[in-house]
């Protein structure tokens, strides 16, 4: 890629590059610098110069040095093979980059995105003569035992006659598979790659209502706070209060057909972390190993920031690409704060003004358009297809008046807020229950009708009225002591106490209690209600609260997480039947 | 592929200028240098800098353009004078020559010998700023390393490999704890070929005296490469020094499969001279007047650590910092905090309490201890005990505050017990002497005393096993 020079590097400041004698540099153009072929991109024009971005450490760039145009923007490559792999933040395969380079990333490598010389079993869907529409699938590849990648013409092409199409039978991605003639007569040769520029939303028909829940299996999210499938999140939290930890469970266990991971800025052995547990972990719903169905990105703190910029447009755009092909994605961006402080760092850099604690005043422009490329879509092809996004923030001190988490407040309709007092204690997950909300939970009561047995909506307010109860009773315990209050009000601050660790606390390295069945928690959540229910009943005829709180049954309500497993539910109905008697007996003696 | 024959003319041009000196800074500001009228200058090389009475220092390029080449000059600008300022850029990037003969030796923060013992030997040139490890080339830290510390051990366990820093404050006993941790750590099992690496940037000269006092006390002070940039050396060399001293570290890991802990103190100081020379170029601050990228250059420090898959070395590090005014939410432990793989935080309160170490486990963590801990690694019983004694000490705090309400006597009998085992855990399992060694199952068994305060109804987080085989016994 040397054939076109741009310009001439004038000044270099860090990963922000002027460049001078300006020729015909295009906006967002995808650009290499110097010998060292390092890869940057243009992202102002003006007055014979270009502000060059460079995606690596820009060390040993020099005034003088040439730059060259690829005439193209920013864009990633759009194949099989892309599921499985981790890539850095421009989509560079970094297991490429170690059998180039060693355990260290060396600079200015260059590598295809998914493996050219590998041969697919390609089946085509129509035949030679068909008319053909931007997103439609033509043909299918087995990806992984679990993802059946589509092949869709790419949405360039708006309508088109297929005049070729091979047969079934093996080829790479760069043979090819069709030949399109275009409405101008023209022939258009495709193969199973597509380009895209990553800061372009890639097209749909239309945006859907939402319907459905994105099941997490994390009971505290489902059960109180859901996200629906399309829908927005963001996970806020001071460091170590669980923000990856939330993450890396939902990108396990939820029940999306692909999963984006992004780490942008955050600790490499969290990435070596997934890399090593994923492809044990075994779905709960296929069977199959969880790597079938994930893509990292890795843009690690230590790792050039712009490429940290950048890391998240390239996840998305995999992601709405997946989504064309009618799956359901989940993108977890872990830290958007980390991306935001790119922002930062590049705008200061090329001498911005800026706006609130230095960020730059298009913060919130961003922010923006990145949650807005989520959302449930009829895709071109007219399939229907989703993209989720759950983006954690990483607040300075903690403190959740700062603009990354008050922005993203504004543009995203579900808040996962972590609480530190939770964490230090060790609850986890440290999600407040005073401090989230959803605005799923009209859109998702249907689905949770259908698939449950109608409790959940009802269940859900009668649990959140309770914990409300119990703060303002904790405010008078802590002013005069439990004693003060009756056993009546005591008794809600011990079923409160009961939930906290028995429903909402969730082990993320327990076996058992990682995963938790839509089944389970509808089963925990009605058992817990009726304790309250015949508690309540049983303290109104007189029988004293410790008599009640000792019971056997109440020990074992508080270890059902752990100690039922997922295929012996009636467990739990076993629980209740004997917590409804023994409550029962010990009401019948103060009965008389 | 067409070649540009003009840019490699440009490109040997300045291979044959490199070296060249000019002569006559353009200003002078802090520990920067602007120099005019150089050849094109690569971003980020390494400069030799020749004082007016022909004495040599080093910096590095901070800035380049057609027009004028920024140097910050790590040994400090002290009697340069605008005409009298030499400079040669080097054409290669800052690298520091390193061998196995640093061990035992004590150095500034550029690697020089400030022992007077001559000068020192390297081989092998390693880049100082280091290069990212790929994360696929990363091996998982899962070895438990055993500090004979009791709440370290128990309920925020180190791990080889594992960055994990103290979070102290002025007057506390963070250098009794870090060279208690050189002095203890070991791999049980494993005779690993062990080292330490220590960096010091801006503390006081006894700080640097007790540590070489206390190395040499145990005898492994050949065994120590110490980068000294005391609080009289100047403020910029601070900058330097941690890279120096994880130049040598990764040497000694990966080159030489030693098992490595370095130390660093205190990495206040460092941001404070990364704040100073930002400020001087007049960048936009973020948050306290700290630049907005401390997080990466922090993360560029940290991230130097862990262990490769194929190598049998470790690089584990031990930064210290000091929390102004006891803050946690202050930028400096705060974005540690994002970056290291969990903290070990000192309260003032369990200091004056008499406490030894004092830290407060709630707000503390080691995010490696999962896969390091629990049969086969330290005891089965680990896991759960641990997470159990941060509920019940949890809890603890709770009835403290609202016995300072409502007073003792007023409390009920459970909440009685709970302060009662609060006492225990603090005074006998957290608190022990300086030289006291414990091993991890005198740890556990300790933690399992402090639950015996209980009631067993009390212990959700153990099954029913776990209690019946340790409770009460
Ligand atoms: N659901 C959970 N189950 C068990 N431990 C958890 C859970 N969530 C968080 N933790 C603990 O908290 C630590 C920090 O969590 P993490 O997600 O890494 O925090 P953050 O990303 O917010 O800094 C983890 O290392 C783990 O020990
Ligand atoms: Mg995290």
């Amino acid at each position: 890629m040397k054939e076109r020079i741009i310009g001439r590097v004038k000044r270099v400041n860090g990963p922000v590059l002027i460049v001078k004698d300006i020729t015909n540099a295009m906006m967002m153009e995808m650009v290499r610098i110097g010998e060292q072929q390092l890869v940057g991109e243009v992202v102002k024009l003006y007055d014979g110069l270009a502000t060059v971005q460079v995606y690596e450490d820009a060390t040993g760039i020099c005034p003088g040095d040439n730059v060259y145009g690829s005439g193209m923007s920013l864009s990633v490559e759009l194949a099989p093979g892309l599921i499985g792999t981790i890539y850095d933040g421009i989509q560079r395969p970094l297991e490429k980059l170690m059998e180039a380079s060693g355990a260290f990333i060396s600079r200015g490598l260059s590598y295809d995105a998914v493996d050219h010389g590998k041969q697919w079993e390609f089946t085509p869907v129509v035949e030679a003569g068909t008319i053909v529409y931007a997103g439609m699938v033509i043909a299918t590849v087995e990806e992984t035992s679990r993802v059946q990648h589509r092949i869709i013409i790419p949405p360039q092409y708006q309508e088109a006659t297929l005049s070729e199409i091979v047969p079934a039978g093996s080829y790479t991605v760069d043979e090819v598979i069709a030949t399109l003639v275009l409405p101008d007569g023209k022939q258009q040769k495709i193969t199973m790659v597509q380009k895209w520029p990553i800061r372009i939303p890639r097209p749909v028909a239309s945006r859907l209502a939402l319907k459905q829940p994105l099941v997490t299996g994390l009971r505290v999210i489902d059960t109180l706070f859901p996200l629906a499938k399309g829908g927005t999140v963001a996970i806020p939290g001071g460091f170590g209060t669980g923000k990856t930890m939330t993450q890396h469970s939902i990108a396990q266990w939820c029940d999306a057909d692909i999963i984006v991971y992004i780490g942008c800025g955050e600790r490499g052995n969290e990435m070596t972390d997934v890399l090593r547990e994923f492809p044990l972990l075994v779905d709960p719903r296929t069977g199959q190993s969880l790597m079938e169905r994930t893509i990292l990105i890795a843009n690690t703190s230590n790792m050039p920031v712009s490429a940290r910029e950048a890391s998240i447009y390239t996840g998305i755009t995999m992601a709405e690409y997946y989504r064309d092909q009618g799956y359901h994605v989940a993108i977890m961006a872990d830290s958007t704060s980390r991306w935001a402080e790119a922002l930062r760092e590049l705008s200061g850099r090329m001498e911005e003004m800026p706006a609130e604690e230095g960020f730059p005043a298009y913060l919130p422009t961003r922010i923006a358009q990145f949650y807005e490329r989520a959302g449930f879509m009829r895709n071109l092809s007219g399939s229907d297809g989703s993209v989720s996004i759950i983006g954690a923030v990483s607040p300075p001190g903690g403190d959740f008046s700062e603009p990354v988490t008050q922005h993203t407040k504004r543009f995203v309709r579900c808040f996962w807020g972590l609480d530190r007092q939770l964490a230090s204690s060790r609850h986890y997950p440290a999600i407040s229950w005073l401090d989230s909300y959803s605005e799923y939970l009209g859109d998702v009561t249907q689905w949770w009708n259908d698939h449950s047995d109608g409790s959940w909506y009802e269940n859900r307010l009668r649990i959140m009225d309770l914990l409300q109860k119990e703060v303002r009773l904790q405010q008078i315990v802590k002013l005069v002591g439990p004693d003060a209050l009756p056993d009546t009000q005591n008794f809600i601050l011990e079923v409160c106490s009961l939930f906290k660790t028995a429903f909402l606390q969730q082990n993320a390295f327990d076996e058992v209690d990682r995963f938790c069945s839509v089944e389970k928690q509808v089963k925990m959540l009605a058992v817990i209600l009726a304790y309250y229910e015949k508690g309540m009943e049983a303290i109104n005829k007189g029988v004293p609260m410790v008599k009640i709180r000792r019971l056997r049954a109440v020990q074992e309500m508080a270890r059902m997480r752990l100690t039922v497993k997922g295929d012996e539910l009636d467990k739990i109905d076993k629980i209740q039947l004997r917590l409804e008697r023994s409550i029962d007996q010990i009401g019948g003696i103060y009965e008389n | 592929m067409k070649t540009n024959t003009e840019s490699l003319m440009a490109q040997s041009d300045r291979r044959l200028l490199s070296g060249r000196e000019y002569r006559g800074a353009s200003r002078i500001d802090g520990p920067l240098v602007y120099m005019r009228n150089t050849h094109p200058v690569g971003f980020g090389e390494l400069v030799e800098v020749v004082t007016p009475d022909g004495a040599r220092r080093s910096g590095q390029v901070l800035d380049t353009s057609d027009e004028v080449v920024v140097v910050q000059v790590f040994e400090g600008t002290d009697s340069l004078t605008l005409p009298g300022t030499g400079m040669r850029f080097m054409g290669e990037p800052l690298t520091l020559p390193v061998s196995e003969q640093m061990l035992g030796r004590v150095m500034n923060g550029l690697g020089k010998s400030r022992d007077g013992s001559g000068t020192i030997h390297g081989f092998a040139e390693r880049d100082v700023n280091g290069v990212p490890i790929n994360p696929t080339a990363r091996e998982y830290p899962r070895d438990f390393i055993q500090t004979g510390i009791s709440v370290i051990d128990g309920m925020t366990t180190l791990i080889q490999g594992q960055k994990l820093p103290i979070f102290s404050g002025n007057g506390l006993d963070h250098n009794q704890l870090a060279a208690q941790i050189a002095r203890q750590a070991k791999v049980r099992g494993s005779e690993g070929d062990f080292c330490i690496v220590f960096a010091a940037m801006g503390v006081k000269h006894d700080v640097a005296r007790f540590f070489t006092n206390s190395f040499e006390e145990s005898g492994v002070l050949d065994n120590v490469a110490l980068f000294l940039s005391l609080a009289d050396d100047p403020s910029i060399e601070r900058t330097i020094t941690p890279k120096t001293a994880l130049t040598l570290a990764e040497h000694l890991a990966f080159d030489k499969g030693k098992q490595v802990l370095v130390i660093m103190t205190d990495m206040t100081n460092y941001c404070e001279s990364l704040r100073e020379i930002g400020t001087m170029r007049g960048e936009i601050p973020s948050r306290k007047g700290y630049p907005g990228y401390l997080y990466s250059n922090l993360a560029e420090i940290y991230e130097r650590s862990g262990k490769i898959t194929g190598k049998s070395g470790s690089i584990t590090q031990l930064p210290i910092l000091s929390m102004p005014n006891d803050d946690i939410s202050h930028p400096v432990p705060d974005l540690t905090g994002y970056i290291t793989e969990g903290q070990i935080v000192f309260e003032r309160g369990m200091q004056a309490r008499g406490i030894y170490p004092p830290i407060n486990c709630l707000p503390s963590l080691s995010r490696l201890m999962k896969d390091g801990i629990g049969e086969g690694m330290t005891r089965e019983d680990h896991p759960h005990l641990a997470n159990q004694l941060f509920a019940s000490y949890s809890h603890v705090k709770d009835v403290q505050n609202l016995a300072s309400v409502i007073g003792e006597e007023e409390l009920t009998t459970l909440d009685q017990q709970y302060l009662e085992f609060g006492n225990f855990f603090e005074k006998r399992f957290v608190n022990q002497g300086f030289d006291e060694d414990r091993s991890i199952e005198q740890t556990l068994d300790l933690g399992w005393d402090a639950l015996g305060k209980l009631p067993s109804e009390e212990l959700q987080r153990l099954s029913d096993e776990e209690i019946a085989e340790h409770y009460g016994r």
